[in-house]
């Protein structure tokens, strides 16, 4: 074969190997707007707080959705309720023991059911949940949003793409032996979580 | 002081009542903070922040009405001053 007809070949490779790269999207948000929503029933007031200290890395490929893994970290630190009280008992030793278990994560390994239209992908995505310090594969749905040279537009200093990603989703606390077969009348044993998170990725 | 131990509780009482219903009258439990929205307009994202405020709740009414209780509750602990006690004969 001819140099000039190899050529063009090893540049179409190239061109294809370079796009079929998934791009590593960093979830550290620097505006702090990235934030996961929790709440749980109670009988006079339900628990509702947020947490903002969200960190992790997700390798999403455009062409290939369905291939997206990544680890995304909640400090548990970050976790704030309104009532002082509830936020000391929240952080305390009987219930999360945020200074024995500082991190909450999830790390996705394999999505199903992946539909994509134009630039929002939903998907069921299972990964290992880990609270507590005991850690559950769980499989959850998330919707995965595309945001194409879109990182100026958030922070003019920077070129890049955006990643956001919203999941809800809900999880006993007696898994995660929470305060396990305690306190059920007062304090649910369902929590409802709901990440909004958007990742950059700086070109 | 069993009168003013009285105005004493109805007082804590009203002031209790009055700052839960000025402060919206809020029936959850107490907050010294409260999430405020923000709209991340190129991504969609509601970021929360938290702002300082004092919200009382119905333990703060609670109290206020526990307290009120114990000044009352207080009073009975006093005799009432009698306002015509008879004069000792003199020698």
């Amino acid at each position: 074969m001819k140099l000039t007809h190899i050529l063009p070949l090893l540049t179409l490779a190239t061109a294809t190997a370079v796009s079929a790269a998934p791009e590593s999207f960093d979830f550290k948000d620097p505006k702090g707007v990235n934030n996961a929503v929790f709440s749980l029933d109670a009988p006079l007031e339900s628990v509702n707080g947020s947490a903002s200290g969200i960190s992790g890395t997700v390798l999403f490929d455009p062409e290939n959705p369905g291939a997206t893994t990544g680890k995304i970290v909640v400090a548990a630190e970050s976790m704030t309720v309104p009532n002082p009280m509830q936020k000391e008992h929240l952080h305390g030793a009987n219930w999360l023991d945020v200074a024995k278990y500082p991190e909450i994560s999830f790390e996705a390994k394999s999505l199903a059911n992946v539909k994509t239209e134009a630039d929002v992908t939903s998907a069921e995505v299972t990964g290992t949940f880990t609270l507590h310090g005991v850690a559950k594969d769980i499989t959850v749905p998330v919707k995965l949003t595309y945001m194409k040279d879109k990182l100026s537009a958030r922070v003019p200093s920077l070129k890049g793409d955006l990643l956001v990603l919203r999941a809800s989703f809900s999880i006993n606390r007696e898994d995660f032996n929470i305060q396990k077969g305690q306190y059920e009348d007062k304090v649910s044993p369902t929590i409802n979580l709901t990440l909004s998170i958007a990742g950059a990725a700086v070109k | 002081m069993k009168r003013i131990l009285r105005i004493l509780a109805l007082l804590v009482w009203l002031a209790g009542a009055t700052i839960w219903v000025a402060t919206g009258a809020n029936c959850g439990w107490t907050k010294t903070s409260v999430p405020v929205k923000t709209l991340d307009t190129v991504t969609g994202i509601e970021g929360i922040t938290y702002q300082d405020k004092f919200l009382p709740g119905v333990d703060f009414l609670g109290a206020a009405l526990a307290g009120a209780g114990l000044l009352a509750g207080a009073s009975f602990f006093f005799r009432k001053a009698k306002a015509n006690q008879p004069q000792q004969n003199q020698p």
